[in-house]
């Protein structure tokens, strides 16, 4: 069986470029590992350490920067701290030790739940659009196929933020801006072209056969469509989601622009931690640590379908 | 179980005529084999039958019923592909059962008829494997077991052995009409392999360019092919072509070859001057040395039983199958007698074998 499927490959890499290839791969691996565990690092020191010069790679971890992250904090007399009573967290007794009573909880956690809701949101908007898009592409004859694939490729050459000021002033005129929904709309268009590619090459690799099977065998194609050729779409359903939730999970220019309150996501409001109560980098560090947690689970649960899926067309079943 | 009815089925992909104005019927119960090329037709025809694809033009009837229009859904038949498409996320119980569940079968009744259709098919054993890891011969058995599931009115099979190694395609041809032979079940078998259309149909249809060149048994289709394609396609070696430049009247009983009178079946048609052919099967041909046609051994084939010797003739190589035991020395000169019953005479242009005694005694309608 091995035989037919490495119809590719001519011949098996030898021992020596396998310890080569292992070698540059587990090199790349750390180097593009340094900025986050940097990161990482960061958001575990406090303050005075995080600007030490040279820095520090030993420290005492504290939880400062994650306290300073989920609170605001105003700043007292010693003499009114010590007339509180016995601190109720950790965080409030980190607080306690510079000077500081915790006042409320930060915008962090409400900007976070926004960029939950808004890129899984567009990602599955764009995701179920792309496929059914891709689907109807694959296997109907649609009148200008060619040119309506062109077309939506074409949404993607330019850098979205170029069209930044009319999707502003439309937004405004439509009432969307600074709202979920705004977001999930935007990110959505951005993203179904690709979805619509990426989905219709996979699709194209499923055999009709299947769901012509499925026809034959008494049901509607709509039926074939989610029993049989959805669950084997799902490697590249997979992979297209996780590109397009990676976008949306990043995107910066447009939450800036567009978003200011209510719906904003976390992106621009991270810089914004810097200026409460100085130069608080360990915050922002935390900031960003939790803010790469739901790619890098997704990721790694979808970690096999990503494999295949990035690898579409070079490697036949 | 239902007869099917073919008129004048035409389908074109925009300019591109890939079966045009067929007609045929396949009995209730009868195995009918479509045979041809690559691009034939034949798959399209199947397609059409099976609902896949709508007609440009003509009727499709299934038991009586015009189904032309019908969704596949709605025709009650069963098709096996070529690459068996077994549902690759379901085990093999789910991929037979698959079929039930779309008529809304109960549990109970899917299990039990799927667990009958696997002891028929004799894969009771691998229910609950997962179809992705089966060998070539049990993922036909599954697709056939999916198709028998339902108990449709007719079964379409498009080249199912295809992909199967040689000597399981020789068991599938057996199981499949041993199948055939125990469930009754009309089918139409598209197969570019005259072998396994020969071996298993009740009928062949043997398609070239979209066109239905003869329907008939397997016999009639080998003895007397109505055309020089069909002649040519079916045999292995196929028919021999001696060309000759003749007239023919009504009641000639011998042709003219180099000089060489040949006798022939009784001709029942007056043909002008033209250019015809002899058509000669390579079993039909015995080496004589009393025999004037001559030709010189340009090569020889072992078979085992028999062997096929190439001669060289001034018309052309001609082969023939003859007696294993039978020794020649290339390059040697030898006389070569026909089988005169058996010859076949066509008319090269139009490729139609020519009206004779031998085509009209047997032939019906």
């Amino acid at each position: 069986m091995s035989s037919v499927n490495s119809a590719h490959s001519v011949v098996a890499p030898g021992a020596t470029s396998k310890r080569i290839a292992a070698t540059i791969v587990i090199a790349y691996a750390l180097i593009t590992m340094v900025p986050l565990v940097w990161i990482v690092m960061t958001s575990f020191k406090s303050p005075p350490d995080s600007i030490s010069y040279p820095p520090k790679v030993v420290f005492q971890p504290t939880l400062e920067g994650y306290c300073n992250l989920f609170t605001t904090r105003t700043r007292q007399t010693s003499d009114y701290i010590a007339s509180l009573g016995a601190p109720t967290s950790t965080c409030d007794e980190i607080t306690r030790s510079r000077n500081m009573v915790i006042a409320g909880p930060s915008n962090y956690w409400p900007r976070f739940q926004n960029s939950l809701v808004i890129a899984f949101g567009s990602t599955f908007l764009a995701v179920s659009l792309g496929t059914f898009a891709a689907y109807g592409f694959s296997r109907f004859k649609v009148p200008l196929a060619e040119d309506l694939l062109f077309f939506i490729l074409s949404t993607r050459m330019m850098p979205p933020i170029a069209v930044a000021i009319p999707i502003y002033l439309m937004y405004r005129e439509l009432g969307l801006s600074d709202t979920a929904l705004g977001m999930i709309l935007l990110y959505t268009a951005v993203n179904v072209s690709l979805a619509v590619w990426l989905l219709k090459g996979f699709i194209d690799e499923i055999p009709r056969e299947y769901e012509e099977a499925a026809m034959i065998d008494g049901y509607t194609r709509m039926q074939a469509f989610f029993k049989v050729v959805l669950p084997q779409a799902t490697t590249g359903i997979a992979a297209t989601a996780i590109f397009c939730l990676i976008f949306a999970w990043n995107e910066y220019a447009f939450a800036v622009l567009l978003t200011s309150g209510a719906a904003q996501t976390a992106p621009p409001f991270i810089p914004t931690i810097i200026g409460e109560g100085g130069q608080d980098w360990p915050a922002v560090a935390a900031g960003t640590t939790i803010f790469v947690v739901p790619i890098l689970v997704f990721t790694v649960l979808l970690r096999k379908q990503l494999l295949r899926g990035i690898t579409f067309g070079a490697v036949r079943k | 179980m239902a007869e099917i009815r073919i008129e004048n089925l035409r389908k074109e992909f925009g300019s591109f005529s890939a079966v045009e104005d067929s007609s045929f019927v396949v009995r209730d119960g009868e195995f009918l084999a479509l045979l041809g090329p690559s691009g034939c037709g034949k798959t399209t025809t199947l397609r059409m039958i099976a609902g896949l694809e709508l007609p440009t033009s003509g009727k499709i009837f299934l038991a009586g019923e015009d189904v032309t229009f019908n969704r596949a859904r709605e025709r009650d038949i069963a098709f096996v592909f070529q690459l068996f498409a077994l549902y690759p996320h379901m085990s093999v119980r789910r991929n037979i059962g698959f079929p039930l569940l779309a008529q809304g079968v109960a549990k109970t009744e899917i299990r039990s008829r799927v667990e009958e259709t696997a002891r028929l098919l004799q894969i009771d054993h691998i229910l609950d494997r997962s179809v992705s890891g089966l060998a070539g011969g049990d993922r036909q058995r599954v697709a056939l077991g999916r198709a028998i599931v339902r108990r449709p009115k007719c079964f379409l099979m498009d080249e199912p052995l295809g992909t199967l190694d040689a000597e399981f395609r020789d068991l599938m041809v057996r199981e499949l009409r041993e199948l055939h032979n125990r469930i009754h079940a009309t089918t139409v078998y598209v197969t570019h392999d005259q072998m396994e259309a020969m071996a298993m149909a009740d009928k062949i249809a043997v398609m070239n360019h979209g066109v239905i060149e003869q329907f008939g048994t397997p016999q009639e289709i080998y003895n007397r092919p109505a055309t020089m394609y069909v002649a040519d396609f079916i045999g292995s070696p196929p028919m021999n072509f001696l060309r000759f430049t003749s007239g023919l009247r009504k009641g000639t009983r011998s042709v003219s070859l180099d000089g060489v009178d040949i006798p022939v079946p009784e001709i029942q048609q007056d043909l002008a001057q033209g250019e015809l052919a002899l058509g000669v099967r390579p079993e039909d041909i015995r080496f004589s040395d009393a025999s004037s046609l001559r030709g010189c051994v340009y090569a020889s084939e072992y078979h085992g039983t028999n062997q096929i010797v190439a001669v060289e003739m001034a018309k052309g190589l001609v082969k023939a199958r003859v007696p294993a035991d039978q020794n020649f020395r290339i390059g040697e000169t030898v006389g070569l007698e026909l089988n005169y019953e058996k010859l076949s005479v066509f008319d090269c242009e139009s490729g139609r074998a020519v009206a004779s005694s031998r085509y009209a005694e047997h032939h019906h309608g």
